[in-house]
């Protein structure tokens, strides 16, 4: 027996066994909850790594358990089962890499340190301190399930799962209100730009209907091929997929796309993810930078071959992609809210990955989905840093920071640059890669087969890539300048209590440095084997463009640019950014208001569907409703004419039964008295 | 010397006083009264009928047949008088009324 599935099972019962722990024994003992989430991801961390290690030796894994047998003559066996290849353990190891350290960091931001009028610390422990370790527990365990699934039913169950926990985690603060809109000035522009939040369960909801509507796609189309090929489980899919009619394949591949533009937050199901910034820092840092939201670029990957096999899929894939890429940064250019900003800046990142998958580079997308789990994470706990220090995520409210929490200073400062794609971090080789995997893109995709647009549909995906590096430049730039630049905008009396991270925060975001700067180099031309490089080792036949210097200097050059246009906007104050917003205003207006998604979407379903519904009301209460009154009136009015007769006057009685009489009588003796008797 | 037809005039006059009393008094104890006028004017059918057709002895059914008739109504007669007041008055008692028709609970 394969030595992987012992290390597959422990690594799917650790984070169980604590969340069991959690529900049932530890729910008054907040430590130790803690202590055994930590401990269950720890041992999943140690597991992942041994089974990196055997992979890496060339180890497989993908057992089936037969789960139900159906059907005529017992014909159909559906199967669970569990997988492991390259993709499933690079995902293993960034899973359960930043989860450990995001278990870690949220001991300490769940302790708030509030000051007195005397300036003496105390420190508030949230109350739902079990309640946070017990669900972060369940989502690690989902989240590796998802991973380690080796066919569609079972990738299913823990999609829901993971999809379950981020609702939950999303309104952990349940009782916690709308923040309210505070009147500061955008950019320093008077005016209408105030921030609509949504209360935390509210966001939760948003984000749990808004990711359902894409599941109902990954439902049909997995339901669509089993129905083709009489089996969910990936291999087997693959073996006879070559054997199916292209438009089928197209419309699974085009469904199961639904559902991981649902999860992954892609245009346009895009509207729940920065409102899901109303959960934890820590749960944004883990579920909706790293992990969950990157579980829709690892399901079209894992099911690639049928991708591969529908070229239209392929197309709209990328095309998706790439526009959110591009449509997800403008919004990120003006954006307040700390956590938003990196919000946006996780669609647009995400739309990169689907760009990559889109144009043929699956291990190039895979790659940008390793190294953006560390570094986003990274700058995501570092946002959660800055609010537990300061207090606030309004940006207009921040500045100076870089004095008060140096450390937290230097860890944004290095993720940033790598989200920026400064080399040599992380972000710079994958993004690189996909930059370069856009312009040569794979011989398999090729629209000009689709369409007579070749040119103008490369053209427009090259174009979403590098304005998209030009912005992403500018947003992080401004976001770097706007909290630890400058001087503290802020209530004055609360710049003496901001204060460093605590330890608990402060290790896990200096662990984290380290494969923001490192894991870039695995991808990189350092790694010229194919069964060492990432790439090489997820996609067999990986297309060998190498980066020309003239392209990487080309998006330096571009990110470059940002740089100086946040600096001189915000570093320098060259070109002041309220004279900016005011040129610019309906643009500004533009991207500011989500190019008026929240709106559209409010009138869609505020408007359209409720009206429906309305009409429906209508035709039930008017016609069924109708038909039940009117029987029941008939039955009524039956009996207003019957109680007519039933006068309680004795001798109204009287007189029927002497009336009754009287007739009887007559017809008795009348015809006798005719016959002549 | 009076014949069958007095007899049966005599019962039919008194029923008919019964019966116009029955449907038009509203006083209960009157009712009761007419109720008693319409049994006797049956009775005295019965007997005149009896007096004057009753078969030959030992043919099928007793010669003093309607004679029996009477006595029986009587009887009953007087049990339904005596069960009729004790109502009247169990009702007096309640309503306070022996009017019949302000006595309509049963109305629909």
């Amino acid at each position: 027996m394969s030595p992987l599935l012992p290390l597959a099972l422990l690594i799917l019962l650790a984070p169980f066994v604590a969340f069991l722990l959690n529900a049932f024994v530890a729910r008054r003992a907040w430590a130790l909850a803690g202590a055994f989430t930590i401990l269950g991801v720890g041992t999943a961390f140690v597991a992942s790594l041994l089974v990196m290690g055997q992979v890496l030796g060339g180890a497989r894994l993908d057992v089936p358990f037969p789960w139900l047998t159906i059907g005529p003559n017992q014909s159909s066996v559906i199967e669970l089962g569990l997988r492991i290849d390259a993709i499933t353990a690079a995902m293993l190891i960034a899973v359960t890499g930043v989860s450990l350290l995001v278990q870690i960091y949220s001991w300490g931001y769940l302790h708030e340190t509030e000051f007195d009028a005397q300036g003496h610390p105390h420190v508030h422990r949230d109350p739902g301190f079990s309640r946070y370790y017990c669900w972060m527990a369940l989502f690690t365990f989902s989240m590796l399930g998802l991973v380690l699934a080796n066919g569609f039913l079972t990738l299913f169950i823990f999609w829901e799962l993971v999809g379950l926990c981020s609702y939950l985690l999303i309104g952990f603060w349940y009782d916690r209100g709308r923040t309210e809109a505070r009147p500061l000035l955008a950019e320093g522009y008077a005016g209408q730009y105030a921030d609509a939040r949504l209360s935390p369960p509210e966001a939760a909801k948003k984000a749990f209907l808004t990711t359902r509507l894409g599941d109902l796609g990954l439902l049909i189309g997995m339901l669509l091929i089993w129905s083709q090929t009489g089996t969910f489980t990936f291999s087997q899919v693959e073996a006879r997929v070559a054997g199916l009619p292209v438009d089928i394949v197209t419309i699974a591949a085009l469904l199961v796309f639904c559902g991981a533009v649902g999860k992954s937050a892609q245009f346009p199901l895009h509207v729940w993810l920065p409102d899901a910034m109303e959960g934890p820092t820590p749960v944004s840092a883990l579920i909706h930078a790293a992990t969950m939201v990157a579980a829709g670029v690892y399901l079209v990957g894992r099911t690639y071959f049928l991708f591969e096999a529908a070229p239209v899929a392929m197309l709209v894939v990328a095309v998706i992609g790439g526009f959110t890429a591009f449509f997800a940064a403008t919004m990120g250019l003006v954006n307040n809210d700390i956590k938003r900003v990196m919000a946006y800046s996780t669609v647009s990142q995400l739309g990169y990955m689907f760009l990559a998958l889109g144009v043929g580079g699956l291990g190039v997308a895979l790659f940008h989905l390793f190294s953006h789990a560390w570094f986003k994470a990274l700058l995501f706990l570092t946002a959660g840093s800055v609010i537990h220090g300061s207090g606030t995520q309004d940006m207009r409210e921040m500045g100076g920071l870089s004095r008060l929490m140096p450390w937290t200073f230097v860890a944004t400062l290095i993720a940033g640059l790598s989200l920026i794609g400064i080399p040599p971090l992380s972000g710079f080789w994958s993004k690189d890669l996909i930059i370069s995997a856009v312009e040569h893109h794979h011989p398999a995709f090729e629209p000009g087969r689709l369409l007579a647009l070749d040119l103008s549909i490369t053209g427009l995906l090259v174009f979403f890539a590098l304005t998209t590096v030009l912005m992403t430049a500018f947003y992080t730039v401004r976001l770097l300048w706007l909290t630890f630049g400058g001087r503290w905008r802020g209530d004055p009396h609360l710049v003496h209590h901001i204060h460093e991270a605590p330890a608990p925060m402060l290790l896990p975001m200096l662990i984290l440095l380290v494969p923001t700067v490192i894991v870039g180099f695995w991808g990189s031309p350092f790694f010229p084997d194919p069964g060492s490089n990432f790439v090489g080792l997820i996609e067999a036949h990986p297309f060998q463009e190498d980066m020309s210097l003239l392209e990487v200097l080309a998006t330096v050059g571009l990110a470059v640019v940002g740089i100086g246009i946040a600096w001189a906007m915000y570093g320098a104050k060259i070109v002041d950014p309220a004279r900016f917003v005011r040129l610019t205003g309906p643009l500004y207006s533009w991207a500011y208001n989500k190019w008026g998604f929240d709106a559209l979407y409010n009138w869609l379903v505020g408007g359209l569907v409720v009206g429906l519904a309305w009409v429906i009301a209508l035709f039930d209460q008017g016609v069924i409703d109708g038909v039940v009154n009117l029987l029941a009136r008939v039955t009524v009015g039956l009996g207003r004419i019957g109680r007519g007769f039933q006068t309680g006057q004795v001798q109204t009685y009287a007189w029927v039964v002497f009336g009754g009489v009287v007739i009887v009588a007559a017809a008795l003796v009348l015809p006798a008295l005719f016959r002549g008797v | 010397m009076p014949g069958l037809n007095q007899f049966l005039i005599l019962g039919a006059v008194l029923f008919c006083v019964g019966i116009y009393g029955a449907l038009t008094k509203r006083n209960v104890i009157v009712l009761l009264m007419c109720l008693e006028l319409m049994l006797n004017g049956i009775n005295v059918t019965l007997v005149g009928f009896n007096r004057f057709l009753a078969p030959p002895v030992g043919v099928s059914s007793s010669p003093f047949a309607g004679q029996m008739f009477a006595l029986f109504i009587i009887a009953v007669a007087a049990a339904e008088a005596a069960l009729g007041l004790a109502i009247v008055i169990a009702v007096y008692r309640v309503r306070h009324t022996v009017q019949v028709d302000e006595i309509d609970l049963l109305r629909g």
